[in-house]
């Protein structure tokens, strides 16, 4: 213990040294790289040298009605995802939070769709969703409904995407929620019981209190994932019909690899980057005001 | 509960609404995989029919998927036994130093958006001649699993009792081989946790290898999105790639389900 050698001594930077110096690299200066561009008019195709233009490229991106609407549309789409998860996904756990037979089993399937690969699970529902031979249509023609477009038509394409979400990451909410209501102390539901409270008075009085911060925390953490979702847009309509699906995502995966506008692509991803940020330091927040 | 028949019921029917939905997909992607274009078409559609194998035999004879299967799979093994190497001396030395900094550090890199930094990761990489090369594939990768790894390990370390590698250095060893010979060994299902996640989101991910590689080091989830671009009317081989791609992650998921549910929880719950 008395000799300890150089790698003892400075254990606690050669330890964490590699992966920091890996994330910098890969991570940060990217991102400080992109902020650069997004003050120039860099453009890879049209031969332009790289120039310094200030806020032109801001000014730019900010004045077209698209970035815009991309924007209105991030959020809408997270908006109706996030909600419809969230309260159907507590649902789920409180139903499912009891012992029966096949339990393990029916949380196993809730697995599935959270581990599927994304860009096979578009494929799957554009086969759902396909106006002429898909099962969607048939379900509402069964139960007498006029058949809708889904992802074809422009009014319903973002509502056909959530659904998918919905799908898909539902389960997320469930499963947090599930992991939470285990590590529940009884003792509070014994002396309300104790005391005859009924099963809403135990719900609204004593679980929701207590399961409040873990569903906050998979709240946010689903937000941010679906502020960024791609894979499921990207492979069901490429942001169309026109660009009635286009989100910040897609539309700077476009501006950057289809326009090679790098510039402009630039300020887009800086404003992804401002609010999946805004998002981030949220979570931090509740993670410390909940002690989590 | 268990004395009233009628909740039974209404329970039983209940877990049904859950689980049919949730199933479904998968159910009907593995139907269609072995239909006869006639029979995908068919309106109403079709629940009884020959299943035919020549779906799968095209997407594997003649779409070369043997090919981005083992593309995908060197990339994801790479990416995540790298990702080992560098994330659990770190996850140690955030689990036992403290090093919150560090921590929100990783917790940023696995929230950013990836088309954040793939821009100017094509730029450094077209500079560098990496395009379509495994390393650039398995760089990127690594940075899908390292904030996996060094999420799920640091609170597993935390829960391992600082007497044990207290014990090893009593006994003269140093800490970093008390790490090694002393704390790895017990840290088994934190690293399956680890590896199986991180491999998973790797294998999941489209984005990165889009843009990143083209023909020679083309993953799986970009040959299944072109294979529907260039095919796109032979709904059958479609979903025989589909099912082919999610088989693995699927599996996985089967083997590892409880070490899978604490990973993705984790997050979220305290403890």
């Amino acid at each position: 213990m008395t000799k300890s050698g150089f790698v003892e001594r400075n254990i606690r930077i050669l330890f964490p040294l590699p992966a920091v110096i890996f994330i910098l690299v890969m991570m940060l200066f990217p991102v400080l790289y992109t902020l650069f561009l997004s003050f120039t008019n860099w453009n890879l195709t049209s031969g332009v040298p790289l120039r310094f233009v200030g806020l032109k490229s801001y000014i730019r991106v900010l004045s077209e009605p698209r970035f815009l609407q991309a924007l209105g549309r991030t959020f809408s789409f997270t908006a109706l995802s996030v909600s419809v998860e969230t309260v159907l996904g507590l649902a789920l756990a409180l139903l499912l939070n009891r012992e029966f037979k096949g339990k393990g089993l029916v949380k196993l399937f809730l697995l599935l769709p959270l581990v599927a690969t994304p860009v096979a699970i578009g494929i799957v529902w554009n086969l759902f969703f396909d106006p002429t031979i898909g099962l969607a249509n048939w379900v509402l023609t069964t139960f007498g409904l006029p058949k809708s477009a889904w992802v074809a038509s422009p009014n319903t394409v973002i509502q056909s995407l959530a659904l998918v979400d919905i799908w898909q990451w539902t389960p997320m909410i469930t499963l947090i929620v599930l992991a939470g209501l285990a590590g529940l102390s009884p003792e509070p539901y014994e002396s309300a019981r104790v005391d005859g409270a009924n099963a809403f008075q135990i719900f609204s009085r004593i679980t929701m209190p207590m399961i409040m911060p873990t569903l906050l925390t998979g709240m946010i953490l689903r937000t941010i994932d679906a502020l960024k979702t791609y894979d499921i847009i990207f492979a069901m309509t490429g942001g169309g019909p026109g660009y009635a699906s286009e989100t910040l995502n897609v539309m700077a995966f476009k501006y950057s690899f289809e326009y090679f506008r790098m510039g402009q692509s630039s300020v887009i991803l800086v404003f992804l980057f401002l609010v999946v940020l805004a998002f981030s330091l949220l979570i931090m927040k509740a993670r410390k005001r909940f002690e989590l | 509960m268990r004395k009233n028949p009628v909740r039974r019921v209404l329970f039983f029917f209940l877990l049904l609404c859950i689980v049919v939905p949730v199933l479904f997909p998968f159910v009907w992607m593995l139907a269609s995989s072995f239909k006869t274009q006639v029979d995908i078409v068919a309106w109403p559609p079709r629940l009884i029919f020959t299943p035919v194998a020549r779906n799968y035999l095209k997407v594997f004879t003649e779409q070369n998927f043997l090919k981005y299967f083992i593309n995908s799979t060197i990339v994801g093994v790479t990416a995540v036994g790298f990702s080992l190497l560098l994330g659990l001396p770190a996850a140690y030395s955030i689990a036992r130093f403290g090093q919150k900094k560090l921590s929100v550090l990783i917790l940023v890199a696995r929230l950013m958006p990836g088309i954040s930094f793939l821009m100017p990761w094509y730029i450094i990489f077209s500079r560098l001649g990496l395009m379509d090369s495994y390393v650039a594939l398995i760089l990127s990768h690594m940075l899908i699993a390292l904030p996996i790894v060094v999420w799920i390990m640091s609170s597993y370390f935390e829960t391992i009792p600082l007497e044990i590698e207290e014990s090893a250095m009593v006994d003269g060893a140093t800490r970093q081989r008390a790490f090694m010979s002393v704390i790895l060994p017990v840290s088994g299902p934190g690293i399956v946790t680890s590896m199986t996640l991180s491999f998973i989101f790797s294998w999941n991910n489209f984005m990165f290898a889009q843009v990143l590689s083209m023909e020679r080091t083309k993953t799986l989830p970009i040959a299944v999105y072109n294979f529907v671009s260039y095919a796109e009317v032979d709904w059958g081989a479609v979903m025989a790639a589909a099912v082919a791609i999610m088989a693995p992650a699927l599996l996985l998921t089967m083997i590892f389900q409880k070490y899978v549910v604490k990973g993705l929880t984790m997050g979220a719950v305290k403890g």
